[in-house]
């Protein structure tokens, strides 16, 4: 893990003394011929390989997006495994293209980063999981206890800040991957693994006995995970924002895997625009017409992706809550597409 | 030394070329100083580039967020440290927890080292075939394999708190560390700690002057008593008079976890033990490189003289075998400092895995903090190597006297 981040960080030293911000992310993946781009290790519903090698996730499905928009096809991708802490340095060091990887929307981040979030693919916040045979039902009920989590991460943070605000005693075990600190947690070293909720969902799974512990009811902080890009390449931004909102306009319009094709035959103006029957929005984005078909046929409309990856068609079986559409009473919303 | 200084100082200008030029003479200088300036030309260049792109991308850069708050916990300190404190605190800690597990596993690899490598050359079939196999086994199997089997194994192993071992109520083991008992310092500590000092002093005094009686004029001086009365005696009538230096804090269950009194955690018993087991397994063949260097010769002389095996290895063979087994040994102790940088797989919080890995993932400052954490692992090493040139300089200059 160091040889990574030092590996990393010399590439960093190197490319940014070598060439001046690239502000041709398009055209150099273009050549390539390949989106190169930055998810988890493992976190099953978000970003993780199966035995064969194939990718699934719903950052998965942002990154076969971009690679169907700007390359038609969704599999030329390269995936680039990334540990938290090594994240951002892959980024700016312009290893990947673009990080889709349960990353959450900060102001810091934001800012001294060098790279900007494109949007919230996933509203999330962070929880605890502890055994049940502990009998706690509440995180303030947690005072004095050992809490495995996996270092550079929000949830780190909001540890420290939770704790200290409830005036609790604890002790932190920060661990370098996610499957560390569950095994860590497992074995008996921590009473509580804490985590996004959807990253506990998808932890709860992988132990021997996902039965014997729960999900506390409180969710302590804010989480709202989305994808990165580098500063400097406006056009790129654009790309990788509106492909996201692609995908949720395409629910909004009730636009999905199946009925694509005959949508694209519809009289409606919004339709034809959206799916670039009428009008060149697509080319305006540096892409084609057809993009936003591209996208649907690739990965589906947001709702699909969701329902495919975390949601009722899952093993997370998570409900879509604040995931849902903003008509449904959700966060969910895109600008128009127009 | 002394011929030495008797010569003429050589002229600033001839030494120069000497040192510069060689065998090349002017020329070779001039070819050296082209050079040196490339280097710093490559340097430049290098650091302003990398300067300006950064202020171009708007990635934050230089040092100044070292005053900022760090905002997250740590689980073993050796100074306060809370979440409101800096990240320059936390570079601190993250320095002296590495420190700690570094000091701590050289010691335990150099003991282990030399006792292994006395068994393999024991003459007890079995004890040196036992030997062998630790040192065969040992330093075959990749080192974060050993340490992530000493934390996860042995962690295992242990029972949960409320079921801890305890050992007279007073000592717990359980999956959460070692807890013993924790001194609170009390009025007669200054008093007690001084005399001990005075006690230890005297010692140290008493023996050199018992070896010089006994080297310049034959004199062999018991000195044991008197040094057992400065050392216990002494510290025994100040706590009678002061009062006792310290008083324990016995650790209580409460809640999860033990509250009150100290406590060793499993990530450093693991990382220590890993370290230093994985270590001591090539400190054993250097020392036992070293000693079969010294000539066999040696230790015939030695029973010659009557004197038992291991008192002809303490009192001839090792001291002479040092100046063979230091600087591989060198080798050895910096390899372990570097090593203990894995504390990052089983969440010891050492400078790379707080340091390098927290604060560099909440700045993302790599740069500044890669460089720091290359500096610190730099500047600990020359040092180790410093000391044990100069340990080794003392050995060759008494075996040379």
């Amino acid at each position: 893990m160091k040889r990574v981040t030092l590996a990393l960080t010399l590439a960093l030293a190197a490319g940014l003394s070598a060439q001046a911000a690239d502000a041709q992310t398009l055209k150099t993946i273009k050549d390539r011929g390949m989106l190169s781009c930055g998810v988890s290790q493992g976190l099953p519903g978000f970003s993780s390989p199966d035995d064969k090698g194939n990718w699934t996730g719903i950052d998965v499905d942002v990154c076969r997006a971009i690679a169907a928009v700007v390359l038609n096809d969704p599999t030329k991708i390269k995936f680039v495994p990334l540990s938290a802490k090594d994240r951002f340095t892959a980024l700016q060091s312009g290893e990947i293209d673009v990080l889709s990887r349960n990353t959450t929307w900060t102001v810091s981040r934001d800012t001294s980063l060098g790279a900007n979030f494109t949007g919230v693919t996933y509203y999330d916040g962070q929880g605890f999981m502890v055994k049940k045979s502990l009998k706690v039902n509440s995180a303030l009920e947690l005072n004095s206890a050992s809490v495995c989590v996996q270092t550079g991460t929000t949830t780190e943070l909001n540890l420290a800040d939770y704790f200290k605000a409830n005036n609790m005693k604890y002790e932190v075990i920060a661990f370098g991957t996610i499957d560390e600190a569950v095994k860590a947690y497992e074995s008996g070293r921590c009473d509580v693994f804490t985590d996004d909720s959807s990253g506990l969902y998808a932890s709860r799974l992988k132990l021997t006995n996902p039965a014997d512990h729960v999900v506390l009811p409180e969710i302590i902080s804010k989480e709202p995970l989305g994808p990165m890009v580098r500063h400097g390449d406006d056009q790129w931004f654009d790309i990788v924002k509106w492909t996201l909102f692609a995908m949720v306009t395409a629910e909004e319009l009730g636009i999905t895997q199946k009925n694509v094709d005959e949508m694209a035959k519809s009289d409606k103006p919004e339709l034809k625009r959206v799916l670039g029957t009428d009008g060149n929005l697509g080319e305006q984005l540096g892409l084609t017409k057809d993009w936003v078909i591209r996208i649907v046929k690739a990965v589906g409309n947001y709702g699909e992706s969701f329902d495919r990856n975390v949601g009722a068609g899952s093993p997370l079986k998570i409900s879509r809550g604040i995931n849902s559409l903003w008509t449904k009473g959700g966060l969910q919303y895109s600008p128009p597409i127009r | 030394m002394g011929v030495e200084a008797r010569k003429p100082p050589p002229q600033l200008a001839l030494k120069l070329r000497r040192a510069l030029g060689g065998k090349a003479g002017w020329n070779g200088v001039a070819v050296q100083l082209v050079f040196g300036a490339v280097l710093a030309w490559i340097a430049y260049e290098i650091i302003s580039n990398a300067r300006t792109n950064l202020e171009s991308q708007h990635i934050a850069a230089g040092f100044g967020f070292l005053r900022n708050s760090a905002s997250f916990d740590v689980n073993q300190t050796l100074i306060p440290y809370s979440g409101s404190d800096t990240y320059f605190r936390v570079f601190i800690v993250g320095v002296l927890n590495t420190l700690l597990v570094s000091v701590v596993g050289i010691f335990f690899a150099t003991v282990i080292g030399f006792i292994v490598a006395l068994c393999r050359l024991s003459p007890n079939w079995l004890v040196s075939r036992v030997g062998g196999l630790y040192v065969e086994a040992i330093r075959n199997l990749p080192l974060l394999f050993q340490i992530l089997f000493w934390y996860l194994a042995v962690l295992a192993a242990l029972p949960a708190p409320r079921q801890s071992v305890s050992v007279l109520g007073a000592f717990f083991l359980n999956n959460r560390g070692v807890i013993v008992p924790s001194p609170l310092a009390q009025p007669g500590l200054v008093p007690f700690l001084a005399m001990l000092a005075l006690g230890v002093v005297a010692s140290l005094a008493l023996r050199s002057y018992a070896r010089r009686a006994l080297f310049d004029q034959g004199r062999a001086i018991q000195i044991w008593p008197y040094v057992l009365a400065l050392l216990v005696g002494l510290p025994l009538v100040t706590t009678l008079v002061f009062g006792l230096p310290v008083t324990f804090e016995f650790p209580q269950l409460k809640g999860f976890n033990f509250a009150g009194g100290a406590r060793i955690i499993p990530e450093f018993v693991a990382l220590t033990v890993g370290l230093s087991t994985y270590t001591a397994a090539f400190i054993a063949e250097i020392v036992r490189a070293g000693i079969l260097s010294v000539h066999k010769g040696q230790m015939e002389a030695g029973s010659s003289l009557g004197l038992s095996r291991g008192a002809t290895l303490r009192l001839i063979v090792v001291p002479q075998a040092m100046r063979v087994i230091v600087p591989p040994l060198t080798n050895q102790y910096l390899n372990l400092t570097k090593n203990s940088s894995l504390a990052v797989a089983i969440g010891y919080p050492d400078l790379v895995s707080v340091f390098a890995g927290t604060a560099l993932s909440q700045t993302g400052q790599a740069i500044e903090i890669i460089a720091m954490t290359m500096g610190v692992y730099l500047l600990t090493s020359l040092v180790t190597s410093a000391v044990m040139s100069v340990y080794g300089w003392r050995i060759s200059r008494s075996l040379g006297a």
